[in-house]
């Protein structure tokens, strides 16, 4: 059984740059006979908020989705590479891809939360933890969903069901959930992308608060919102990394030409 | 129309407005200039009066360019042609206000005085047109070798601007009741030297637009 004390088993790669906490080397993802992320070296910082961009199908998030090992359910996902967190090999097959998602937790496109109230959608992952006492549970559903910039919304309601929240709200619980699990790294694959414009506001100012804690990774289509969030951006074609850089940089004065007509929405 | 068509065209819109403003500046400079020589207050005034309508159009074009920017909110090279557009414009309208002192100096001169004009106040003005036609056509093309062409033309403008008012100096000495002259002259030529900075502006623009980054061409 997982438990919560259950760390990632650490086998030792080659170290990574200090201010870094994930790092892809030369990382390869195919689907069968298709390529989808070709030869991808990236590094992330720790405490940063990195955006990836691209048309669809440029392989944005199939790379987002390897980092916590999502592509492995696809049967004819093949990896090659290496991506490093925390100077262990995550593409190794000894991962404990379960140990691997709670540190690094994952933010859906639509918000996905379980058929249960408010509560219970954050402490039954911490029950699945082996953290039962009512007074630890309390305090820890609170603790997420203050973080999350829920808990004023929600804590006269806590055993509502989640389904009664607004789109907004329910990301941010799913949000909450995933802070529980107590990651380093959080993905997100599109989160506010099914969302109006207030709740895509409150999402963006969330996602800025939790980089003093968390480093994020961020799949976008929406060219202002990696504008307004982001510390780095990284610009997908076709599978391969076009540019990577400051995202002040990469959106006034960006270095491809590529990426000048993708960001001016002359294609994609 | 698709977004990107859209943009382009609204964009292309407000360059043509921005150049034909540089052309009423320039014919401003022209009319103020002429006025000058010829004693004509009667121009010096309709150049006051067409000063107007250069701050009615810098307005629209501002209008304009903020517009599009709130609406599409651009990106990249695309921003920063909408950043240059207001700042080219606001430069054209400087420029229209130094030709507006030059009318201003016509009629403080007033049309009674038998006072001949510098020459190099003609030159300066026809070295200032030269610049305003190279900086607009390196606005039209986006052409960072034409925009560097204008500080050397600025330094002629300025060297022959210092030769004036060396001369007026002297003037002075000698002829200490011209005081009056030798101010609305040496005012003039200033006007013609600001005139000309702002163009060297313009080019600055272009040059921030194409490389990304600020440079300084006087």
């Amino acid at each position: 059984m997982i438990t919560a004390e259950k760390p990632l088993q650490r086998k030792q790669s080659d170290p990574q740059p200090a201010s870094s906490i994930i790092e892809t080397r030369h990382l390869i993802i195919s689907y069968g006979p298709t390529v989808a992320v070709d030869n991808v070296s990236l590094l992330f910082r720790k405490n940063s908020i990195t955006a990836l961009i691209g048309p669809s199908g440029c392989g944005k998030s199939t790379f987002l989705r390897s980092i916590n090992r999502m592509n492995d359910i696809i049967p004819s996902a093949r990896y090659e590479g290496d991506i490093i967190y925390e100077d262990v090999n995550l593409l190794d097959k000894n991962i404990d891809v379960t140990a691997l998602r709670k540190e690094i937790g994952m933010v859906f496109q639509k918000p996905n939360p379980f058929a249960k109230s408010i509560y219970n959608n954050i402490a039954h992952a911490l029950k699945f933890y082996n953290i039962k006492k009512k007074k630890k549970l309390d305090e820890l559903v609170e603790d997420s969903l203050r973080k999350a910039a829920l808990w004023d919304e929600v804590k006269d309601r806590l055993h509502d069901s989640a389904y009664s929240l607004s789109g907004g709200q329910q990301q941010r619980l799913c949000i909450a959930r995933t802070l529980a699990m107590k990651p380093n790294v959080i993905l997100l694959d599109e989160p506010s992308s099914a969302l109006d414009p207030i709740a895509n506001a409150k999402i963006e100012e969330l996602i800025i608060q939790l980089k003093k804690h968390y480093t994020i990774i961020i799949v976008t289509h929406n060219m202002q919102q990696a504008s307004r969030i982001s510390d780095e951006t990284a610009f997908f074609l076709n599978g391969h990394v076009i540019e990577h850089g400051e995202t002040n940089q990469l959106f006034m004065n960006p270095v491809q030409k590529e990426t000048e007509a993708y960001i001016s929405g002359k294609f994609g | 129309m698709g977004n990107r068509e859209q943009f382009q065209s609204e964009l292309n819109q407000i360059k043509e407005e921005i150049i034909k403003l540089s052309t009423a500046s320039e014919e401003a400079l022209m009319q103020s200039i002429d006025a000058l020589y010829n004693l004509d207050v009667v121009l010096a005034e309709q150049v006051l009066e067409h000063d107007k309508e250069i701050d009615r159009r810098e307005r629209v074009i501002n209008d304009k360019t903020i517009l599009l920017i709130a609406k599409q909110q651009p990106v990249a090279t695309d921003l920063r042609r909408l950043v240059i557009a207001l700042q080219i414009t606001n430069d054209i309208e400087r420029m229209a206000d130094n030709a507006k002192n030059i009318a201003k100096s016509t009629l403080h001169l007033g049309e009674d005085h038998h006072l001949s004009i510098h020459q190099g106040i003609k030159e300066m003005r026809d070295m200032a047109i030269d610049m305003n036609h190279t900086a607009m056509h390196a606005f039209q093309y986006e052409d960072i070798s034409i925009a560097g062409k204008l500080s050397e033309m600025d330094d002629k403008v300025d060297k022959l601007y210092e030769g004036i008012i060396h001369d007026l100096l002297s003037e002075t000495a000698t002829n200490p009741e011209k005081i009056q002259y030798v101010m609305q002259m040496a005012f003039s030529a200033r006007y013609i030297e600001r005139f000309a900075d702002h163009i060297t502006n313009i080019g600055e623009s272009i040059l921030y637009l194409v490389k990304g980054e600020s440079f300084k061409l006087n």
